[in-house]
C-alpha cells in the first residue's frame, strides 16, 4: 500500500512539474509533508538543502530520499521510478508528433500561460520556505545577506553561500 | 548542465545534430519532469527508440540516485546532532534567499506582460488563501493562456 502511495504521490510530482526544480517544490511539499506526512517540515527543509548541495534535479533527489526514508532502498526505486515515467510517457508519445507539437497554437498558448503559473509557485515555495525556517532576527539578517550578495554577485557559484551560511548558523546557534 | 550534455551528445557521440539537438532541448523544458530526465528521453529515442530511451533514463537518473541513497543513509542518522540542526538553520535562510532571487529574475522577464504578473499574484494568493494543491495552479495557468489568446 505504501508503495502504491509513493508511486502515486509522484507520478503526480513528474506530470505536474512544470518550469524546473523550484517550481516544482510545492508540489513535492504537498504530497510529501501534507497529504502523506512522510516527512516533518524540518525534514522537507532539510530535503531542499541537500538538493541544493548535491548534483541532480529537486525531483529525482527528493524522490529518492523520500522512498528511502519511508520504506528503505525499494521505497526510493519505486518513488524515482514514478518521477521518471511521465517523462518517459511524454516523449514518446510527442516524439511522432513533433512538429504538430510546436505547431499547435492550442499547446503553445498552454505552454505560454504556464509562465505566471510558474512564478506564483516559486513564490509559494519561497515563502513556504521562509513560514517554516525563518524564526528569528538572525535569520532574517542571514537571509537578506545571501539575497543581496546572490543577486550583486551573479558568477559566485550561490553554493558557496549556501555553505557559509550553515557555517554562519553553525557559529551562531551553536554559542 | 546543458552544456555538459550537449558536448557529449553532439560534438563528442554525435547522436544528434546541432539542430536536433536545440529542437530535442526546447521540447525538454516545455514538458512536466525534470530537463535532463527528458533530454534523455528525448536523446536516446532519437539514437536507438524506446529501448535508447529507457537507457539514457536509467544513465542520467543513476548518479543522483545513489548520491541521494549514500547521503540520506548517513543523515537520516545523524540528523538529530546538535550542529546539524544548526547548520541546516543556518542553511536554510539562503536557500529561501536564493528562491526569491529566481522569483525576482523570473518576475523580470514576465515584466513585458503585466497580464502575466497579475494572474501570477492571483495565482499565488488563492492557493494560499484556499491551501489548494499546487497542481491547479499549473491547470488553471494553461488553461488561462489558452483562453486569454483565443
Amino acid at each position: 500500500m505504501i508503495y502504491l502511495q509513493l508511486f502515486l504521490a509522484f507520478l503526480r510530482v513528474g506530470f505536474f512539474s512544470f518550469g524546473g526544480g523550484m517550481a516544482a517544490l510545492p508540489l513535492i511539499e504537498k504530497e510529501v509533508v501534507d497529504t502523506y506526512h512522510w516527512l516533518s517540515n524540518g525534514e522537507f527543509l532539510e530535503l531542499v538543502t541537500l538538493s541544493e548541495l548535491t548534483p541532480g534535479p529537486i525531483g529525482i533527489n527528493s524522490a529518492t530520499f523520500t522512498g528511502f526514508k519511508v520504506v528503505g532502498v525499494w521505497g526510493s526505486l519505486v518513488a524515482t521510478l514514478a518521477f521518471c515515467l511521465p517523462s518517459i510517457f511524454l516523449v514518446s508519445l510527442i516524439f511522432r508528433f513533433l512538429s504538430y507539437f510546436e505547431e499547435n497554437v492550442i499547446v503553445q498558448h498552454f505552454l505560454r500561460g504556464l509562465r505566471p503559473a510558474v512564478i506564483a509557485l516559486i513564490g509559494i515555495a519561497a515563502y513556504s520556505l521562509a513560514q517554516k525556517g525563518i524564526k528569528d532576527w538572525f535569520a532574517i539578517g542571514l537571509g537578506t545577506v545571501v539575497f543581496i550578495l546572490v543577486y550583486y554577485r551573479k558568477k559566485t557559484d550561490p553554493i558557496l553561500f549556501l555553505l557559509l551560511s550553515g557555517v554562519a548558523g553553525l557559529i551562531w546557534y551553536g554559542s | 548542465m546543458l552544456p555538459l550534455i550537449k558536448r557529449e551528445i553532439v560534438e563528442k557521440k554525435k547522436v544528434l545534430t546541432e539542430e536536433e539537438f536545440i529542437e530535442g532541448l526546447s521540447v525538454a523544458q516545455s514538458l512536466p519532469g525534470a530537463i535532463a530526465i527528458n533530454t534523455a528521453c528525448f536523446v536516446g529515442r532519437k539514437a536507438r527508440g524506446i529501448a535508447g530511451t529507457l537507457v539514457s533514463v536509467l544513465g542520467a537518473s543513476l548518479p543522483s540516485f545513489l548520491i541521494i541513497l549514500f547521503v540520506a543513509s548517513f543523515f537520516l542518522q545523524y540528523r538529530h546532532l546538535e550542529a546539524v540542526q544548526n547548520f541546516f538553520r543556518g542553511a536554510t535562510p539562503a536557500i529561501v534567499a536564493l528562491i526569491i532571487g529566481a522569483v525576482v529574475d523570473i518576475g523580470k522577464s514576465a515584466l513585458d506582460d503585466w497580464g502575466d504578473l497579475i494572474i501570477a499574484f492571483i495565482l499565488f494568493f488563492i492557493t494560499l488563501f484556499f491551501n489548494l494543491h499546487p497542481l491547479w495552479i499549473v491547470l488553471i495557468g494553461g488553461m488561462l493562456g489558452v483562453l486569454r489568446r483565443k
